[in-house]
């Protein structure tokens, strides 16, 4: 009797010791800084899906990439790799997940508040059932006119699309809504 | 993965493997070698685009298809292989996506047709539960914005001078036979592609009236018409662009960057 409680009991403790490890793993995989958007953490960015112990030493990550075909997800993997083997992880494996497919209404308010402070506009909100959503007028990180004109559905990277002010003139990148 | 840190970028551990059974090879290298060759086709702009937003465009749609082949290649086997190593009469590609870019306009009616065929069944095949449900699901939403990007085009030369008028029309034309292509049943793959094909014309009139220019009135299907790319068959222009694709990684096996 007295062995099987505290048996039950230290494997209890070893859960919630687990679990504390994961929450603190995960935290830390979410201070990564994105490759292109330094200003931006993996975490307000909202890419990261979970993280797993495997075992002593090892552990899982989910990662779902913005794009199909963002070419940062392979320097992501490798710093998120650096940072938990110097948190004392031997073992770190990151898998790339696709479904639920990211959106950008997974920013943060942090990050979107962090984007337009480096000058991009941040995405808007969804509307259901609108993929390429062109209406709504999209605020300028300069001056903050929202008389601004879309110059090109695509930009310097894949999540953004290139638009001029017609207040202040300056051109600026736009995160655009996926 | 290792159990040393390691200093080069690695690439992820996708959560779909090859050996995944519900994956049928055919309709995924269907879709994976559309999106391969329509990228690198796009991709042979860099450098030559008529004005720089174009070239960033078509850079970023070629990124996106290549993405996507990436991840449907490697559900049927090592995707550098795939994409380097095999044969003209192994790729499995519409005839339409592997013809040469032309002028800007046979570029856009290349991306116009195949673009809202590739939204319309990305759409459906998101909706369902098999095995391309995941990746559907995250491509559809790129690929609203190829179809808006080819629309915009196809409106404004469509109806623009009598110079882009005319070459859009023609562009529309020369391309209209390879287009039935598109709605040939692909073994593993659940849509019903008369259905599709109802869509995707019902979408091509409404955008090129509105483009004042003439819905082509060749043959899409029959004697007459193109397409035979899902059983290895291709034009003659496809050979020299896998050599071009090809070359380096079969003069220079393994090497990295």
């Amino acid at each position: 009797m007295v062995t099987g409680t505290a048996g039950r009991a230290q494997a209890a403790g070893g859960a919630e010791a687990d679990t504390k490890l994961e929450a603190e793993l995960r935290r830390l995989a979410g201070t990564v800084p994105d490759p292109e958007l330094p200003v931006l953490t993996l975490e307000e960015l909202g890419v990261i899906r979970g993280v797993r112990l495997l075992g002593p030493g090892s552990v899982e990550v989910r990662l779902t990439p913005t794009y199909t075909g963002c070419p940062a997800i392979e320097a992501m993997t490798s710093d998120i790799e650096q940072v938990l083997h110097d948190h004392g992880m031997t073992t770190v494996s990151v898998v790339k997940v696709l479904a639920p497919a990211w959106s950008t209404d997974d920013i943060s308010a942090e990050g979107r508040r962090k984007l337009a402070e480096f000058g991009i506009a941040p995405p808007r909100h969804h509307a259901a059932d609108e993929p390429v959503p062109l209406t709504l007028s999209v605020r300028c990180p300069h001056c903050g006119s929202t008389e601004t004109e879309l110059l090109s559905r695509f930009s310097s990277t894949a999540c953004k699309a290139l638009r001029r002010c017609v207040s202040c003139r300056e051109p600026f990148d736009h995160f655009k809504e996926l | 993965m290792t159990a040393t840190p390691t200093t080069h970028a690695t690439a992820p551990t996708t959560s779909a493997t090859a050996a995944d059974p519900a994956v049928n090879a055919t309709a995924a290298l269907a879709l994976g070698d559309d999106a391969l060759v329509l990228s690198h086709r796009l991709g042979e702009w860099a450098g030559h685009a008529p004005v720089l937003e174009e070239e960033v465009a078509l850079a970023n749609i070629a990124l996106d298809l290549l993405g996507q082949a990436r991840v449907l290649l490697s559900l049927v086997g090592d995707e550098d292989e795939l994409a380097f190593l095999r044969e003209e009469r192994s790729f499995r590609n519409l005839q339409l996506v592997e013809q040469p870019n032309g002028d800007f306009a046979c570029t856009i009616a290349r991306q116009f047709y195949f673009s809202v065929h590739q939204h319309l069944l990305y759409r459906q095949l998101a909706a369902g539960d098999g095995p391309f449900a995941g990746l559907a699901g995250k491509a559809v939403k790129e690929v609203a914005y190829h179809q808006d990007h080819a629309e915009h085009w196809i409106v404004r030369l469509g109806d623009g001078t009598a110079e882009s008028h005319e070459r859009m029309q023609r562009a529309c034309d020369a391309l209209w036979r390879f287009t039935g292509e598109m709605f040939q049943p692909v073994d593993g793959l659940e849509v019903d592609p008369m259905a599709l094909e109802a869509l995707w014309l019902e979408r091509v009139t409404e955008v090129l009236e509105r483009a004042t220019l003439t819905v082509p009135s060749g043959a899409r299907t029959g004697a007459w018409a193109a397409g035979a790319g899902r059983q290895g068959l291709h034009t003659e222009s496809f050979g020299r662009m896998l050599a071009e694709m090809q070359h380096l990684h079969r003069s220079h096996p393994g090497a990295s960057w």
